[in-house]
């Protein structure tokens, strides 16, 4: 099976758990208690007979039960997500704004985590009983246990109060509105302790994970032959055992990019980062059903996405499954 | 709450040396079905006395104990009601209020005191009830293998694409947020690894002789799955329910600090959440109950990973 019919499998596959999602936000909407649309209605202030019985031609609320899923599903097909009347505006395009913000933020702290984590575990793993392997350890229990929104906060109150070094809210300067070059600046010294805070639970993780890895891979013979041939350490240690130790990271990151994405509400909520996470407290706030089943939504989409790249790069990275599939 | 699916994720990777160990006794099982339960005491014992070697996991139960302590005897050691209003808002700690109060003007001391029975109660029913699904969906799926294994990893495949703390945040959203509905959340959304973990120890376990055995001296399923395989499985999954709970706690938190709080039960999460915005004007209302979650998980974890060591001899020197 080449990558190409692989893929191509691992997409139908999506397609078919997407649908399930929609199948399970429609179930979820009518398991709930409370009609709807006096849902909705309420969230608008009040509405006239005219208004609600218009508000269930709209929603196929007149229909039976399996008519109003395929018209729920007929809708999200061409991009109608609903309406957000606490926003006043379509669900997708509030999706958009706020989406781009929340994956900046993502990928900043997987960045820092993977390499960061990596590196402690690097080096803990030379000398597993040494004094930077305890720290290690005691750091990645830590990391484990803290609440990231308890971090949030301990580091918010630290560089708001204490310390004001750091921005702790927004995303960029509103104040003194920067340009060019002098915004992308302000916009990472912004990201810095939102990043940071995500970064730390996934840190204590990945160097856990390296460390272990890495004791493995160390004992391993192709890495005594090597330094029988006499390689200086750095190569055997960074060009024959790290690439090795890194497999498994990659899968981690994969299948955690759902932990991820909501550790970001989390984050975001503390440092008032404008993504997601404040679109997720505001609508759960009004309750605000139809923004919050699309964050549910495309929450599924970023993790199938994620799962599927980490796929791909496994198998580039790893040359025994990509021989084997061929 | 992101951390914990990480170790549940990893441990069940690690080939796990306790079901070999657990076996040993197994030959038992062959001659008289009830004999596995007397002679697992043994190998159970044999953990014990090696969990007790580990400095870390008695640390992590002795604080685990005192949390559990202060829960039960919170009223008597300190009877203020954590929702009364006993002073000024945000009255920094001094002798009157040894926590300070928070913005309403409730003692922190007495929220901690009886929050913990809360949050302490959600994280261990929470998890009782992700380890009861995902050990009945990997135990079925191990056990029968075929189009049942096929439709159940289906299943499980689709929960795992929805992360679990939006997932329950939908959830508590829709249904209200009550102390019982954000414990069943909490469950039903988190019980992916376990049944990836009891899937794979059943997988492992179906096909050795002693099971073998026990199916051709007549065994039916039902008491295949319960009194044969499920003891011999049972040492991953009581590590893994142990870390269940820590991720229930998170999680608690986690859906308070987002406005999800049963406003009338008193809460750790509940305190952070409704303190968070005054943050920089009281910070005892928030980092108090933090550090008591952060406590509380620590303790869990720890012993989580005492239990891994004691039951897993393989894994102990690293």
């Amino acid at each position: 099976m080449t990558l190409l019919t692989h893929l191509f499998g691992r997409l139908a596959n999506a397609a078919m758990l997407l649908l399930a999602v929609l199948v399970l936000n429609f179930c979820l909407i009518h398991a709930a208690p409370g009609d709807p649309v006096q849902v909705i209605a309420g969230e608008m202030g009040g509405a006239s007979a005219e208004v609600i019985a218009a508000l269930r031609a709209k929603y196929g609320l007149d229909h039976s039960v399996l008519q109003q899923l395929v018209t729920y599903l007929r809708n999200v097909l061409l991009g109608d997500f609903g309406y957000s009347y606490y926003f006043n505006q379509p669900v997708l395009g509030l999706i958009a704004q706020r989406l781009p913000a929340t994956l900046y933020l993502a990928f900043a702290s997987v960045v820092v985590a993977v390499v960061i984590g990596t590196l402690l575990g690097v080096v803990s793993a030379r000398r597993p009983n040494g004094l930077l392997s305890h720290i290690v350890t005691v750091l990645s229990l830590a990391g484990y246990a803290a609440p990231i929104f308890w971090t949030g906060l301990l580091l918010l109150l630290l560089f708001g109060r204490v310390w004001p070094v750091l921005p702790v809210s927004g995303m960029a300067d509103v104040v003194h509105p920067k340009a060019g070059l002098a915004y992308v600046l302000d916009v990472m010294t912004h990201l810095i302790l939102p990043a940071t805070t995500l970064a730390l639970v996934f840190v204590a993780q990945y160097s856990r994970l390296a460390r272990v890895n890495m004791i493995d891979v160390l004992s391993a013979d192709y890495v005594r032959t090597a330094r029988a041939k006499g390689l200086p350490e750095r190569v055997v240690i960074f060009k024959h055992a790290l690439r090795n130790a890194l497999i498994p990271i990659v899968t981690v990151v994969g299948l955690q990019f759902g932990n991820l994405f909501a550790g970001a509400v989390l984050v975001e909520t503390v440092y008032s980062w404008p993504g997601m996470g404040r679109l997720v407290f505001d609508s759960i706030l009004r309750r605000d059903y139809p923004t919050l089943m699309a964050v549910l939504f495309f929450s599924a989409v970023i993790v199938i996405a994620a799962n599927i790249v980490t796929d791909i790069v496994y198998r580039l990275i790893d040359p025994r499954i990509r021989g084997g599939a061929r | 709450m992101s951390t914990v699916e990480q170790t549940l994720i990893v441990a069940p990777t690690e080939p796990s040396d306790a079901g070999i160990t657990a076996n040993a006794a197994a030959p038992g099982t062959t001659s008289a079905p009830a004999q596995p339960v007397a002679k697992a005491a043994s190998p159970a014992r044999a953990a014990l006395r090696q969990f007790l070697r580990s400095p870390s996991g008695v640390a992590g139960a002795i604080m685990l104990l005192l949390l559990i302590l202060v829960a039960i005897l919170g009223p008597i050691l300190w009877p203020t009601d954590p929702l009364e209003i006993v002073g000024l808002p945000f009255a920094p700690p001094d002798p009157d209020a040894l926590l300070g109060t928070d913005y309403l003007g409730r003692d922190v001391l007495a929220g901690l005191i009886h929050g913990g029975r809360a949050t302490m109660t959600v994280g261990a029913v929470a998890a009782f009830i992700t380890i009861i699904i995902g050990v009945s969906v990997g135990a079925l799926s191990g056990f029968f293998g075929g189009w049942i294994d096929s439709l159940l990893v289906k299943i499980s495949e689709f929960f795992q694409v929805l992360p679990p703390l939006l997932f329950a945040m939908v959830l508590v959203t829709l249904f209200g947020p009550k102390l019982t509905t954000i414990t069943i959340a909490i469950g039903a959304v988190s019980w992916t690894p376990a049944a990836r973990l009891t899937r794979a120890e059943f997988m492992r376990l179906r096909d050795l002789d002693f099971i073998k055995a026990s199916r051709a001296a007549g065994a039916g399923n039902w008491h295949l799955i319960m009194r044969v395989v499920l003891p011999n499985a049972l040492p991953p999954i009581i590590v893994s329910a142990t870390l269940a709970i820590g991720v229930a706690i998170l999680f608690e938190g986690g859906l308070s600090f987002l406005g999800l709080g049963d406003p009338n039960t008193m809460s750790w999460g509940l305190m952070i959440g409704q303190n968070r915005n005054y943050v920089l004007d009281a910070w005892w209302a928030v980092t108090f109950p933090g550090a008591a979650i952060f406590l509380a998980v620590l303790a869990v974890s720890l012993v989580g990973d005492g239990i891994n060591d004691a039951v897993n001899p393989r894994l102990r020197r690293r």
